[in-house]
């Protein structure tokens, strides 16, 4: 039995270990906030936190799960938007919006590590998330929003 | 209670739509009915109004502009709209979200809908206050009698409005521009706050109650059969529930399934575990052989020789026999893969001899066609539910997914969801044309063109069809027969050519090779004649005026604002000021697509290490009137970086008939530091007919990056993507 966090629920799991935690959160939870994009780690999709920090969900086996305080992107505020989703909005980021949730999982964490982030830190932390529809330049813009840095 | 299953309950609206014409007669209403005056919009005795979203969301906002277009026309607060995405249903129009499409053929419709209901609640006013209807006029919700100013709110209006008679379109009115609230203005679309919440719901995302979930091995060679299959080791995964198999597609291959063993489980992890599990003995047929470096060769022959005349101008053989100074190329393009995001995915449940589906398609009416052949059941019988898309570029106009579940769901009797993992999404696509181009000019003492002969090959779309198919029809107006040059000798041809690999529409489709081979070629000429790019340019596109192009005659080229974006890119990039060298430059490039006139200025740094970085682009765009600027703008930042991908990175390979890239690590696309820094695009004001933006940003990118390229290095790129050529 492993257990876990989730978004601030305790709980329980006994399937297979090897599962990734990405599938658990889609498949058993019903958190499709959560998105697959590669199944290896190459696109970000599955972004969420692991004990706070930035973690791909389809390359977390629910093994090394147990025992973390997971958040997804339907747990990063309640009831009033993080930030860095009202910056999203703000800058009306999404296109298609299926990266979004990735995007913004990893953009709070880059923050909550470097919270005036220079352009490259912004291009180091966000290169492993694509966007096929190419929002880059808003995403940029909207990390420089949320932070408070000079566009 | 899950998401779809709100979605499902929230139907009535759809349900109440689901008789009727494009505009339907209504006879008075029943108390507390929604008064429905067109097929696209309703209005309750609340007032709240409710406009159908007929077209598929995959990121270009039309799900939001297009209702904006009604709710502009009928004067109410978008706030209190609700829009409610269609479910496929001819009555809609098309729904084949492609093409650049939407507004060009429905903007018109949607005004007519607003119209409609506009003046029926002004002449039921009318009819309460026994006064002309001219006197009365409809704004911001209410309906105001102009000399007395009395006043009634369409909720008031609902039911009297509902027994007027539907006018013609005849009778109708339309708002002069300067009376627009919405058209022309930023709206935030409609599932923003979804969308950054993890709210929105994607075919990916669509649950049933009972499914269950499949994952699907098909022959790794286009058109292979099954000999055997031991499923033994699979059924054994914990999860797994049976495993089904899926008869293999008759060419030609059309949108039907490809065919092969699902392994079917309670969640998606198991499946894919129990697939890798299966033992699958294949026939792999003749394509097992098939090698695009083979290949490349024989389209690059083809290209050279003769092949069908697709435009005829003057005597290019005769020019050329003159002996003047020739200048001549080959361009290669190789074969692309769409890879949304979301890769396709779908949900269905046969039942009852009827199938409902939820999928991510771009056309639902194809997914009712093509599921009802695959189960044999009536087109009628398939309800299918458009979800959001997690990217489209033209993969999901092709619903091969959604028959696949709903052919599992007629073999398991369960609800089942369809996933394709990225391999999958890679290996079967239907991939963006390989193709080659060759170009051969003779100019003179300036440079200039006296004759132009341009040939190009390409297994063609048509072959989705035609397995005889050899030539592109469609594919001719996309870059080929319409190059707009001012060259008193030109000729345009086609030569033949097919492979075995599904060949369909990607994000501007022919118009990707084609615009980076003559885009390219002019650069070529303007370099070799030491003359300026953008003056170069101007020269060959010559004086403004009209030019008949061969096939649809309704949509000849307008020179004159081809002329007018390469101005207007060059004037916003400083053109004239900036001075390319080595290591930084500047290209330019021009193209007409989906009827809107498109040029890009692209600046690029090469590093010592042939590394290019992309710091600005500079699009000036004129596609008629717009409706939603700011999603325009989005469309065109985002098409920089779909152009930025082919060209630099983009390659699908085959040996031994099989696709050699399978995920994001060998078929890379454009991240945040390889994509353009920083698209600045620059809407041209034009109350010309609405064009096309989905696609047309992208055919420009390649070549305008390649010509920077060149200014930067010296070093000529002609085969894409750029990654192949070393640049130092």
């Amino acid at each position: 039995m492993i257990e876990l966090r989730v978004n601030g629920s305790a709980r329980k799991f006994d399937g297979d270990g090897d599962m990734p935690l990405l599938w658990y959160l889609r498949d058993e939870l019903n958190l499709t906030g959560t998105k697959f994009g590669c199944g290896m780690g190459l696109c970000g999709a599955c972004t969420v936190h692991v004990n706070g920090a930035a973690a791909r969900s389809c390359q977390t086996t629910m093994k090394a799960a147990a025992g973390k305080s997971i958040t997804t992107i339907e747990g990063l505020a309640n009831g009033h938007l993080h930030p860095v989703q009202a910056a999203w909005e703000k800058g009306n980021v999404p296109q298609c919006g299926y990266c979004q949730s990735g995007q913004i999982m990893q953009a709070v964490a880059l923050l909550k590590e470097k919270p005036k982030p220079t352009d490259k830190d912004i291009d180091d932390a966000m290169q492993g998330n694509i966007c096929r529809c190419g929002t880059y330049q808003r995403i940029r813009a909207a990390i420089k929003v949320a932070a408070g840095v000079k566009a | 209670m899950n998401r779809v299953e709100l979605v499902v309950s929230r139907r009535g609206f759809l349900g109440i739509f689901s008789a009727g014409a494009f505009v339907l007669a209504t006879d008075g209403l029943e108390a507390d009915a929604t008064w429905q005056p067109s097929v696209y919009l309703g209005m309750e005795p609340s007032g709240l109004v409710t406009i159908v979203a007929h077209r598929s969301e995959m990121g270009t906002g039309i799900k939001t502009s297009l209702p904006m277009v009604a709710a502009d026309e009928l004067d109410v607060d978008f706030k209190n709209v609700r829009v409610e995405q269609a479910i496929g249903d001819a009555k809609y129009g098309s729904q084949d979200t492609d093409g650049s499409n939407s507004i060009r053929s429905f903007y018109e419709a949607l005004r007519i809908a607003g119209a409609t209901a506009r003046t029926m609640l002004e002449r039921a006013a009318a009819a309460q206050w026994s006064v002309p209807a001219a006197e009365c006029k409809a704004r911001n919700e209410q309906v105001v009698h102009m000399p007395s100013g009395k006043k009634a709110s369409y909720a008031a209006l609902v039911a009297a409005a509902s027994k007027q008679a539907v006018p013609k379109k005849e009778e109708l009115t339309f708002k002069a521009p300067s009376e627009y609230r919405y058209i022309g203005k930023a709206l935030p679309i409609v599932d923003l706050n979804d969308m950054c919440t993890g709210k929105a719901v994607y075919g990916i995302d669509a649950k049933m109650p009972g499914m269950v979930y499949a994952s699907i091995e098909r022959s790794p060679v286009m058109g292979g059969k099954i000999v055997s299959v031991d499923d033994r080791e699979a059924r054994l995964v914990k999860g797994v529930l049976q495993t089904a198999t899926i008869d293999p597609m008759k060419p030609p291959y059309g949108f039907q399934a490809l065919g092969g063993v699902a392994v079917i489980a309670d969640n998606t992890w198991a499946a894919m575990q129990g697939r890798k599990k299966l033992k699958v003995d294949w026939d792999l047929g003749a394509n097992a052989s098939f090698d695009s470096g083979t290949f490349k060769t024989m389209l690059r022959e083809s290209a050279r020789k003769p092949g069908k005349v697709a435009r005829n101008v003057g005597d290019v053989d005769a020019e050329f026999a003159k002996g003047g100074k020739i200048i001549e190329a080959d361009y290669y393009v190789p074969l692309l893969a769409h890879t949304p995001m979301e890769p396709p995915a779908a949900v269905a449940e046969f039942k009852n001899g009827k199938v409902i589906a939820w999928a991510a398609t771009q056309n639902p009416q194809a997914v009712q066609a093509t599921v009802a052949a695959a189960v044999g059941i009536k087109p009628a019988d398939v309800t299918c539910h458009v979800t959001l898309l997690g990217g489209g570029f033209g993969r999901k106009s092709k619903p091969d997914y959604v028959a696949e579940a709903a052919v599992l769901s007629q073999k398991t009797g369960r609800p089942v969801k369809v996933v394709w993992s990225r391999e999958d999404d890679i290996h079967f696509d239907y991939f963006h044309s390989v193709a080659a181009m060759y170009m051969k000019a003779s100019v003179d003492a300036k440079g200039r063109p006296t004759a132009w002969l341009q040939r190009s090959a390409f297994p063609p779309i048509e072959m989705m069809f035609d397995p005889k198919a050899e030539y592109g029809t469609s594919q001719m107006g996309m870059g080929w027969n319409d190059v707009p040059f001012d060259i008193a000798n030109h000729r345009a041809e086609n030569g033949p050519a097919k492979a075995p690999v599904r060949i369909g529409w990607m994000r501007s489709v022919a118009n990707i090779y084609h615009a980076f081979a003559v885009q390219t070629f002019v650069d070529e000429l303007a370099a070799a004649a030491n003359r300026d790019r953008v003056e170069y340019l101007l020269d060959l596109l010559g004086p403004s005026r009209i030019i008949d192009l061969p096939g649809d005659k309704r949509y000849p080229l307008d020179v004159a604002r081809l002329r007018r974006v390469v101005e207007l890119a060059a004037e916003k990039s400083r053109w004239a000021s900036r001075k390319s060298g080595p290591g930084h430059a500047w290209g330019i490039a021009v193209h007409r697509s989906f009827l809107s006139y498109i040029a890009a200025v692209v600046e690029v740094e090469v590093d010592a290490k042939g590394k290019v970085r992309i710091p600005r682009v500079d699009i000036a765009v004129d596609a008629g009137m717009v409706v939603h600027p700011e999603r325009v703008t989005a469309q065109f930042e985002g098409a920089a970086v779909f152009g930025t991908s082919v060209a630099m990175l983009g390659e699908v390979t085959l040996a031994d008939g099989r696709v050699q890239q399978g995920n994001f690590n060998n078929y890379p696309v454009a991240r945040m530091p390889e994509a353009p820094v920083m698209t600045h695009v620059h809407i041209v004001p034009s109350d010309a007919p609405p064009a096309g933006v989905g696609e047309p940003g992208v055919p420009v990118i390649s070549p305008a990056i390649c010509n920077a390229i060149f200014a930067a290095t010296g070093k000529r790129v002609r085969e894409l993507p750029v990654k192949k050529t070393k640049l130092v």
